[in-house]
């Protein structure tokens, strides 16, 4: 993944008015000499780029590169007017919910069912968990081939069953494509956070509700779940992030984001656009509001996942 | 379980087993296609067993290359992904843990803003900057290097904050007592602190070799020439768009080979790996 990964450990490390120990070593350079080398490669690859990124989406390229004008927020304008971009925001969205939605409902049945002293559950563990290390391109490629129009194991099944399946050519079709190959890699991921969740979950509790005579689905309704939520908001949160990031790897080896832009998510678009149209000023204000959009998303978990949903 | 079962545990028996087969018939079917022939495939004849190409195929494909797209065989980009994954997850534990270690056991000038400025690259994955990084890597002259691929890469908070985490919780008393022994800084991190976090270090290490090896878009954009192709980018690379052209066992052959180092470290090393999953997403 991305170094946006620890975000819930970080607002812990930032929040702890004790940031130091008590004892400590006494040394003038020392320290800065220990910090250089992370500090040297934040400031060159991360606060350099970022700022010329904010720099760029002002700042408008003639058609050769030769001269560039202070444009103030034309680019993000533009943008904001183009109906191509609307819908790569809109798509997106919609892609986040359905790989989230059918990712997270076969991962949670799962995990309830691991959950129980089972014969070989650390055997069912392993062959549940390991999709998590299958990198994003090859993932795209699994599923491609697998409903390849023409050669495709499963599309010749959808044809034998009566559905016209070409995903070259319907972009409905190719969005499907994408988000089943993108939920299939995420199921490891929410099962291995579910069953921690639910194994966290003191027994006592469910036995008390069982003495009380509810049900196992009326006790996994109203005491399970509810016992999950901040799990259950984590993981959201995080196959949203994941579901704009990681599916470009998918999207790029599946679709390319054709047909017609069917597929385009908005790291795509910041890829294509700045790559085969030269378009970098609008690229980087892109590439702004992508930032913005992750910030969101990060004060948002910070809000409501780590506070209000607790038991 | 509470109460006493009609049919045991039958339900989640099959239920996990339908799991495991969703997960892996991909993969299975990839395989199959690595071990039959070409014309086979393209016809769209595929036998759901296996067939008997399997040495011939892996043989191409690891030493040889595919015919048309890609010359470049599979071996030399498993090795660049080889050494890229070992430079990102190793760096990234390297200059977090000395960074960490100035951050928790020294006080000196401007050490809050440090930290602030480290902790703030947790927001920002590398998708979201790319070009303007792009261009910088390439003013450096690190373009088709094993350095620009790298170091972008290793630019993140990650490891750092996990670290300092760890480093707090270990008891001031034994910073004490190596002091009393007449311990330095140097010695203290090397006798003490290492051997302490070794644990912290191989869980971090599996994720990140993980994390390393799958990375996708910025070697897509930053390697040009094909000895510096790193597998993930190699497999896009031989499927054409025409299907005739696809050589499709070698592509399934490479899939393969592309997910055996990460699954294998997830499947031999599975405490560690959940263990590091766990620590650097919660």
């Amino acid at each position: 993944m991305r170094g946006s990964s620890p975000r819930m450990t970080a607002v812990r490390a930032g929040r702890s008015r004790i940031m130091q120990k008590q004892s400590v070593f006494h040394s003038k350079f020392l320290p800065y000499m220990l910090v250089l080398p992370q500090l040297a490669v934040v400031l060159v690859f991360f606060y350099w780029p970022a700022v010329q990124a904010v720099i760029q989406s002002f700042l408008l390229q003639d058609a050769f590169g030769l001269s560039t004008t202070f444009v103030w927020f034309d680019n993000y304008r533009e943008l904001m007017s183009d109906p191509d971009y609307f819908s790569a925001i809109l798509r997106t969205f919609l892609f986040s919910v359905a790989i989230a939605l059918s990712s997270l409902s076969l991962a949670l049945l799962l995990a309830v069912m691991a959950d129980r002293p089972l014969r070989g559950s650390t055997f069912y563990r392993t062959l549940l968990i390991w999709p998590y290390a299958v990198a994003p391109p090859v993932v795209g490629v699994l599923w491609v081939f697998m409903l390849n129009p023409s050669l495709g194991v499963i599309a010749h099944g959808l044809r034998a069953i009566g559905i016209d399946w070409n995903p070259l050519l319907d972009g409905n079709q190719a969005a499907t494509l994408i988000i089943l190959a993108a939920a299939w890699k995420q199921i490891s991921y929410n099962f291995l956070f579910f069953l921690a969740g639910l194994q966290a979950i003191p027994s006592s509790v469910i036995e008390a509700a069982a003495i009380d005579g509810a049900r196992p689905m009326r006790r996994f309704w109203t005491i399970i779940f509810p016992l999950l939520s901040p799990t259950i908001f984590f993981l959201i949160v995080v196959n949203i992030v994941y579901a704009f990031f990681e599916t470009f790897g998918i999207i790029d080896t599946m679709t390319r984001g054709g047909p017609a832009k069917a597929t385009e998510t908005l790291v795509y678009k910041v890829y294509s656009d700045g790559l085969l149209g030269g378009n970098l000023g609008s690229s980087a204000a892109q590439s702004v509001i992508l930032m913005g959009i992750v910030i969101a998303l990060t004060a948002f978990q910070f809000r409501f996942v780590e506070r209000k949903v607790n038991y | 379980m509470v109460e006493h079962r009609k049919f045991g545990n039958l339900l989640p028996h099959l239920v996990l087993w339908t799991g495991i087969l969703i997960v892996a018939f991909p993969v299975y079917i990839a395989f199959v296609a690595s071990t039959q022939d070409n014309a086979t495939i393209a016809n769209g004849q595929m036998s759901l067993l296996p067939g008997g190409h399997f040495l011939e195929t892996y043989y191409k494909t690891l030493f040889v290359g595919t015919s048309g797209t890609t010359r470049e065989p599979v071996g030399t980009m498993l090795f660049n992904s080889f050494v890229m994954a070992m430079m990102i997850a190793v760096g990234k534990i390297a200059i977090s843990l000395i960074s960490a270690y100035a951050i928790v056991y020294f006080r000196f000038p401007f050490r809050m803003t440090i930290f602030w400025l480290i902790f703030i690259t947790l927001m920002l994955p590398v998708e979201v900057r790319i070009y303007p990084t792009y261009k910088i890597v390439a003013d450096l002259h690190l373009l088709d290097s094993y350095a620009g691929l790298t170091l972008p890469l290793i630019a993140s908070a990650t490891a750092t904050l996990l670290f300092r985490q760890f480093f707090m919780t270990v008891p001031d008393e034994l910073l004490e007592a190596s002091r009393i022994d007449g311990a330095g800084p140097f010695r203290f991190f090397w006798d003490t602190l290492l051997p302490l976090s070794r644990t912290n270090m191989a869980a971090l290490f599996v994720i990140l070799f993980i994390l390393g090896w799958n990375q996708y878009l910025w070697p897509l954009l930053i390697t040009t020439r094909d000895d510096m192709q790193t597998i993930q980018i190699g497999i896009r690379k031989m499927i054409v768009t025409s299907d005739a052209l696809t050589e499709w066992p070698v592509v399934m052959a490479t899939a393969i080979l592309a997910m055996l180092p990460p699954v294998a470290v997830v499947v031999l090393m599975q405490k560690l790996f959940v263990r590091g999953l766990v620590e650097t997403e919660k």
